[in-house]
């Protein structure tokens, strides 16, 4: 499955060698196809053409059996390209749960990486080859989309979520990224890099780096700084939930449903706190909104932090003591 | 085919029926109607054309260096707005719909003439928006106008382009009332559902959609321009709302759309098919059910554009099964018109050659929607250059040489001329030729990442977009040449008579061009669709065939016989 | 068959012109179904997401004002439905006055909707942003019980804002097609005066009349819809 086609970029990642095989086929289908119906219709024109300027043919009706048989034989050959695509679908859009991560914020035009350790990059990332990478992004204006054709990926980054992507860099080397949403004046502008480097290599980059210590660090000092920790306490004595050990497990909320506390979810607290009460906790929530007042980074930060102590145990004490509800002023 | 000695012309018709201006501006003809919005298209095709010229310049070189960023993305929006809403959607309903159906069903105009009007005054209307819209420097959103681009960062003229096309949205619907209407109550007596043309039984199709759709559009526009007005949040994430609701109503009607553009022209080429073979459609009643059906799977697709935008997977899935589902009916009917030249009495003249560029193309464009409906590859392909390919080889490949094709087909039932044969088929080829380099080029491209509305690109795309250039000023020369001849045609072309093609259709059945009133006698129709009988038949049956009326020039007024 | 005064020239005869003409306007209302759709679809999308704050903000309209509204406008329907009567029959008289009495109750529906939006504009609750006026989400003072409760539930200046712009989008388009109806029937007052509607034609009344039904019905989806999702928190 690694033969690669004409008109097509590197095959650098796990998946390309599969899209590849998938639009072979289409193209050989495409080709067969057409190729049978040109032939035909040219064969029918030639030998019925008319020869006399008054002369009509006699009728030939229809025939049920030709109509099935190609309404039928079709559908069949569509199936099958639908479940062999959406099964490729499911690979390429159904991110692994061991992955190295890779923050991005898009904005008009450029692309800002934050890796986990506190490196940031401009329109140029590194990765290591042979590892999986996952991607969340958000934006901070429009929609954008991050597209690297020799991976054959491509995700939007739509404002108010993220968006997740992930690839398996198979070959080192250096590969466009484009915005593939357009975004305004500068969509053109809006490309990149994407630096596939050895192992060693990547490691040596690496140690080059970040200045600042690692995304999480940066959040716990943000989340000091904002005075997080006076009502989210790791001791379940403040006012808010504990947040040791709650990413990526159920939540219940107060109105009775659960969510995942996942990075939409973490995000979503920050700049709406109203939007999602945890059960036992006062309503309306007297967390404070942060819309408007720290930027997508710092939420990236915050939610890398909390990721980090994702995997505490919560101290003595259990889960957090919900508060008796207090009559609001 | 006769000579023009042979052939009077009738002494009055609906061209000569009355002068002046006014005539022609308060008409309630619906052939007179039908050159308004002639006009009108024409005109815009032209526009949209010079917007594509400019276009494929800035893409000679990887950088942009004809006009600014700024311009280039105002003109691919212009490009794609005009020539949508104000060219391919009303091209053949409105000039080809327009003059054919109460013709072709045996009625002396649509139900409701004084709509009718309306609704090209509605176009002109919506027209002169988009048109001062344009003066004032356009809109650079895209033809898409995704939020929250356009709702709060673009600073183009977004709620005048907006309101234009809004506008001409009411014109698409009062024309489908008109015609489903029409299709229901006039048809002359004996005219049954299975009698009728197959181009009736699209343009019915075409109309369920233009009513279904269309006032969806507009309530989508409506609520972009109360969001950028009065910034109510239903699309701004900042204030709780969903950039990609925006998406989805604007899909809701805008996939809908190309079957309004392409639904028309596969009408047009069933009439050709059948009428340039002589033969009846193979499997008539498939392919009228096959609109039918295009038309209804076509509002359940429209997810399909929507892949990457961050929709869930199991949508994703849904969306892909639905548009493999409505790949079939089309499948169909290329399979019915090439059966159908089986046996036929194919002639080679210019309809019948754009009949068999039309299925050409058509097949490439078409499979390509397969491509695009594969999920695993469609996250690759979307937004890139094999996308803008898919659409142009169905709506350029496909709608255009469907309306090239019937206008050269019924335009001397139009204007009572024939246009020069040589001239058109060496247009047709020039355009067939001139379209391949264009847009073939762009698959390629597509495929190896090249992404759309980008106006500078990596060195690497430059060979094939210089190809594609070039091949677009052949494809602009092509579509010139008919410009021409036609008009040319409409004063020193020979009289045509009433049957010049020896075709079926109640149409052929009255003097070319027809007189205010369509039929000196309402016709009365005993006969089936495309009842093309041989000469032995036509003497055992006891019936006279149609067709005997172009063997006898003199007789060209319509008469039932 | 007598060639009647209304047969227009293209149809063969007076039955098939009334045909066409409910065929048309049927597939006309079917247009508009779609056009409302659209907006009531956003109703949906956005009051399952949010039903706390569309019930708080419901609360804040005036039922008494919408249901005044409701029955004024099913009178006008018995009026419309009472004038289609007379113009079958032709009674000439009776067809202006039944048409005047629908015109007045839909002046007076227009007139109610006015005292309402001009309320909703003195307590802030337009959804714009402008520099001179922007809109503000103060929970209801004491004037009624419920108030302590709907203020006590946790809302979202937001999301209330997107319930009243879907009221105001969704009324503001009913009252556009209210103001049409209105000029249709004051076509239709003039054309009875002239004596234009005999027994065998008088489909402009009729379709007319479909067209103010169809109104009617919109309204009737709109008023629960907007003004009763609240109800419960008043105890």
């Amino acid at each position: 499955m690694q033969l690669s086609i004409p008109f097509s970029p590197d095959q650098a990642s796990s998946y390309s060698g599969r899209v590849d095989a998938l639009f072979a086929f289409l193209c050989v289908l495409t080709i067969l196809f057409g190729a049978v119906i040109t032939l035909v219709i040219i064969y029918f024109a030639i030998k019925y053409r008319r020869r006399k300027e008054d002369e009509i043919p006699r009728g030939v009706e229809g025939s049920m059996r030709l109509e099935l048989f190609w309404t039928v034989v079709p559908f069949l050959i569509a199936m099958g390209i639908f479940l062999w695509g959406s099964s490729l679908y499911f690979t390429m859009y159904r991110p692994p749960d061991e992955a190295l991560e890779i923050y991005i914020v898009a904005k008009q035009w450029m692309w800002k990486f934050q890796h986990l350790d506190g490196q940031r990059e401009i329109n140029e990332l590194h990765v290591p080859v042979g590892r999986k990478v996952k991607i969340t992004m958000t934006t901070e204006d429009v929609i954008h989309s991050f597209f690297v054709p020799a991976f054959r990926i491509k995700m939007d980054v739509v404002p108010g979520k993220y968006s997740t992507v992930w690839f398996e860099p198979t070959k080192a080397g250096r590969y466009h990224l484009f915005c593939a949403e357009y975004c305004g004046t500068g969509h053109s502008r809006m490309i990149g890099w994407i630096d596939v480097m050895e192992a060693s290599e990547y490691q040596a980059w690496l140690a080059g780096g970040a200045a600042e210590g690692s995304l999480a660090s940066s959040g716990e000092k943000l989340f000091q700084q904002l005075a997080c920790n006076t009502c989210h306490r790791s001791d379940a004595q403040g006012r808010g939930p504990v947040l040791e050990g709650l990413f990526g497990k159920p939540v219940q909320l107060s109105d009775g449903s659960t969510v995942i506390g996942d990075e939409n979810y973490i995000r979503e607290s920050i700049l709406n706190s109203q939007a999602k009460i945890v059960a036992g906790f006062q309503k309306p929530s007297i967390m404070p909104t942060f819309q408007g007042l720290i930027s997508e980074e710092q939420v990236l930060q915050l939610v890398a932090y909390i990721k980090s102590i994702g995997t505490k145990q919560p101290m003595e004490g259990g889960a957090a003591k919900p508060q008796p509800p207090t009559t609001q002023q | 085919m006769e000579t023009a000695a042979e052939v009077v012309p009738p002494r009055t018709h609906y061209v000569n029926a009355k002068y002046g201006v006014k005539s022609w501006l308060l008409t309630t003809d619906h052939k007179r109607i039908a050159l308004l919005y002639l006009a009108s298209v024409t005109f815009f095709f032209f526009v949209g054309g010079f917007f594509a010229v400019l276009i494929r310049l800035e893409l000679l070189t990887p950088q942009g260096d004809l006009v600014q960023a700024e311009t280039y993305n105002r003109l691919f929006t212009m490009h794609g707005v005009v020539m949508i809403f104000f060219f391919l959607i009303p091209a053949i309903p409105a000039v080809l719909g327009n003059f054919l159906v109460p013709l072709m069903v045996g009625a002396k105009d649509l139900a409701f003439p004084r709509i009718n009007l309306l609704s090209w005054y509605i176009y002109t209307l919506g027209a002169t928006f988009t048109v001062i819209a344009i003066l004032l420097g356009g809109v650079d959103t895209g033809w898409t106008f995704y939020t929250p681009y356009s709702s709060t960062y673009s600073n183009g003229n977004v709620i005048l382009t907006g309101l234009g096309v809004f506008i001409v949205g009411f014109s698409s619907i009062l024309t489908g009332l008109n015609f489903i209407v029409t299709i229901h109550t006039m048809r002359a007596p004996g005219l049954t559902w299975f009698r009728l043309p197959l181009f009736i039984w699209s343009h019915y199709a075409t109309s369920l959609i233009m009513i279904l759709g269309t006032p969806v559009i507009a309530v989508t526009i409506l609520l972009l321009a109360l969001e950028r007005l009065a910034h109510i949040g239903i699309f701004d994430p900042a204030l709780g709302g969903d950039p990609v609701l925006f998406q989805h109503l604007f899909w809701f009607y805008s996939h809908p759309a190309v079957y309004i553009m392409v639904l028309p022209a596969m009408g047009v080429i069933s009439e050709l098919v059948a009428n340039m073979t002589r033969k009846n459609i193979f499997g008539y009643k498939f392919v009228a059910f096959a609109s039918i059906a295009i038309a209804v799977f076509g509002f359940l697709v429209w997810g399909h554009h929507m892949f990457v935008s961050t929709q869930s997977v199991y949508a994703g899935m849904v969306f892909s099964i639905l548009s493999y589902a409505v790949a079939i009916p089309s499948a169909v009917k290329v399979f019915n018109w090439t059966a159908t030249l089986y046996k036929g009495s194919i002639s080679y003249n210019t309809p019948m050659l754009y009949a068999f560029g039309f299925i050409g193309f058509f097949i490439i464009g078409g499979m390509t929607g397969l491509f695009l409906a594969a999920l695993g590859v469609d996250i690759h392909v979307h937004d890139t250059y094999f996308v803008v390919a898919h659409f142009h080889y169905i709506m350029v490949g496909g709608t255009i040489m469907g309306y090239l094709g019937g206008l050269h087909y019924w335009w001397p039932k139009i204007s009572g001329r024939m246009y020069p044969e040589g001239w058109a088929r060496f247009a047709a080829l020039v355009i067939f030729v001139g379209f391949n380099l264009t847009f073939f080029p762009q698959f390629l491209l597509g495929y190896m990442g090249m992404p759309r509305r980008y106006y500078a690109y990596p060195e690497e795309f430059q060979v094939l977009n210089v190809m594609s250039s070039a091949g677009a000023s052949i494809l602009g020369i092509g579509y010139l040449i008919p410009m021409i001849y036609l008009i040319w045609s409409m004063r020193y072309g020979p009289h045509a008579s009433a049957n010049p093609w020896g075709a079926f259709g109640l149409e052929w059945r009255t003097s070319s061009p027809p007189p205010t009133q369509n039929f000196e006698k309402t016709p009365v129709v005993t006969w089936e669709a495309y009842e093309f009988h041989p000469r032995e038949e036509r003497e055992a049956l006891g019936v006279m065939d149609v067709l005997d009326r172009t063997l006898r020039p003199d007789l060209n007024v319509g008469d039932r016989g | 068959m007598a060639t009647h005064a209304g047969l227009a020239h293209h149809f063969d005869d007076i039955e098939q012109q009334r045909e066409a003409g409910t065929l048309g306007m049927w597939a006309f209302l079917v247009t508009e179904v779609m056009f409302f759709g659209g907006l009531f679809l956003a109703y949906i999308l956005y009051r399952s997401k949010y039903p706390t704050e569309f019930a708080v903000a419901s609360n804040s309209l005036n039922v008494t004002m919408g249901f005044i509204n409701t029955l004024v406008l099913i009178c006008s329907s018995l009026t419309m439905a009472l004038a289609v009567y007379f113009s079958q029959i032709g009674n000439r008289r009776l067809i202006t006055v039944f048409l005047l009495l629908t015109m007045v109750l839909g002046t007076t529906f227009l007139v109610v909707k006015g005292f309402e939006y001009h309320e909703k504009y003195v307590e802030h609750h337009v959804p714009v942003r402008f520099p001179t006026y922007e809109f503000k989400w103060e929970p209801h003072g004491s004037d009624h019980a419920g108030a302590h409760e709907a203020s006590s539930l946790a809302v979202d200046t937001g999301r209330v804002e997107m319930f009243f712009w879907l009221y105001f989008a969704m009324t503001g388009v009913h009252a556009l097609h209210m103001i049409i109806g209105l000029g249709i029937l004051t076509t239709l007052v003039i054309m009875t005066r002239r004596g234009r509607f005999t027994p065998e034609y008088h489909s402009p009344v009729e379709l007319s009349g479909l067209y103010w039904h169809f109104v009617d019905i919109v309204w009737i989806f709109l008023f629960p819809l907007l003004y009763l999702i609240g109800a419960h928190l008043h105890r």
